[in-house]
């Protein structure tokens, strides 16, 4: 019987310039495995492959010298130790994570439990072409949002709150942007030069900024043969539903304007920005 | 606003990030609980990144004056591990 590679690639069996060998895409959310899932995967790679893996630049890790026969005990031995083969091919690819304000001390968003939610609802659907999503903490974007098709940003909606404030003036010199002055005897915040980085929030001894988390999207990032950053026009999204409205219009609209193979990004300059752009406002009015 | 009793001052506009934070925790060490240092560092990344460093150490940034010469003096409290 023939060998159904492209079936094999769909499910994480990328085939090597070796015959009959496959570097193994695991699923990955996050950039986060357990001991145990690491084990398992030290295992099967001492077992089926040649004792080592390789950690791809999108958070996964592949093991690499799988032979053909091994494919059905390799999923098995992999599942029992719980990991998870990962995806390659026209759908929802990794979705990747930094590790967010959970552990980072500048970071705006839960990263991580973000990054499994939109796992859970997209990893795997299948698409025109492959899409990415990453899930970035705060401005700092050591995550990288922009070069991904769908980019989250961690960010704060900020208050100033008066009666706590001293006017010691650290804020002042903590934004980057410039944005916060101090006027007689209170704060005057620029809306026109915040970005939301929550950098006030973050540097204020009395906690006299109030940070609520929120997310910035970008859209159409792409970072391989093309390169493009994610374009960002919606306000601040402050709350998971709205955010997963407007990534459902996103894929629906990838779905229905993009030509087989052709990446989220052309097609929507070919459908046009403006009709992306209303499309993706309506989602976040809701 | 009520002025504080500075107990230690330290000057950081010699030494460059990271060692500035590094040089002001050093300085913070030294002291009791409850003692004010006075930190004096230059305008720029030390000013934008020490006070949030020290106030992610735990301890009390009281006041982050202008010294109107590309420096700033900040006022910290120190405060239990």
């Amino acid at each position: 019987m023939a060998v159904d590679y492209k079936a094999l690639k769909n499910g994480g069996f990328m085939r090597q310039i070796q015959k009959n060998n496959f570097s193994l895409r695991l699923k990955v959310v996050g950039g986060n495995l357990t001991a145990e899932q690491l084990t398992a995967i030290a295992d099967v790679s001492k077992k089926y492959g040649k004792g080592y893996v390789h950690l791809t630049s999108r958070q996964s890790v592949e093991i690499p010298f799988i032979k053909l026969e091994d494919v059905e005990d390799v999923k098995q031995a992999l599942i029992e130790g719980g990991v998870e083969t990962g995806v390659c091919g026209p759908r929802v690819r990794t979705v990747t994570a930094c590790q967010g304000n959970e552990i980072c001390p500048s970071g705006c968003i839960d990263t991580f439990s973000l990054a499994k939610e939109i796992s859970d609802r997209y990893f795997g659907r299948e698409l025109p072409h492959k899409f990415k999503f990453g899930v970035t903490g705060c401005m700092n974007n050591c995550l990288k949002a922009e070069e991904n098709d769908v980019g989250i940003k961690g960010a704060y909606n900020i208050e100033w709150i008066k009666e706590s404030c001293t006017l010691c003036g650290v804020c002042v010199k903590a934004c980057r942007e410039g944005a916060v002055s101090i006027q007689g005897d209170g704060l005057c915040v620029d809306s026109d030069k915040c970005n939301n980085c929550g950098r006030c929030v973050k540097s204020c001894p009395f906690d006299a900024w109030k940070g609520t988390s929120g997310y910035i999207l970008s859209f159409g990032g792409t970072f391989g043969n093309l390169i493009e950053k994610g374009a960002e026009f919606l306000p601040v999204t402050s709350d998971k539903e709205t955010l997963f409205r407007v990534a459902d219009k996103a894929l629906e609209f990838f779905d229905k304007h993009a030509n087989p193979s052709e990446r989220f990004r052309v097609a929507i300059e070919r459908a046009g920005w403006d009709t992306f752009r209303t499309e993706m406002e309506a989602a976040y009015r809701g | 606003m009520a002025d504080f009793n500075i107990d230690e001052t330290v000057d950081i506009t010699d030494v460059v990030c990271p060692v500035t934070f590094v040089k002001a925790k050093v300085a913070l060490e030294e002291l009791e609980v409850g003692q004010i240092l006075a930190i004096r560092l230059n305008d720029g990344e030390p000013v934008q990144n020490v006070p949030r460093s020290i106030k992610e150490e735990g301890h009390q940034v009281l006041k982050l004056t202008d010294n109107q010469d590309g420096t700033y003096n900040l006022l910290v409290r120190k405060t239990e591990e």
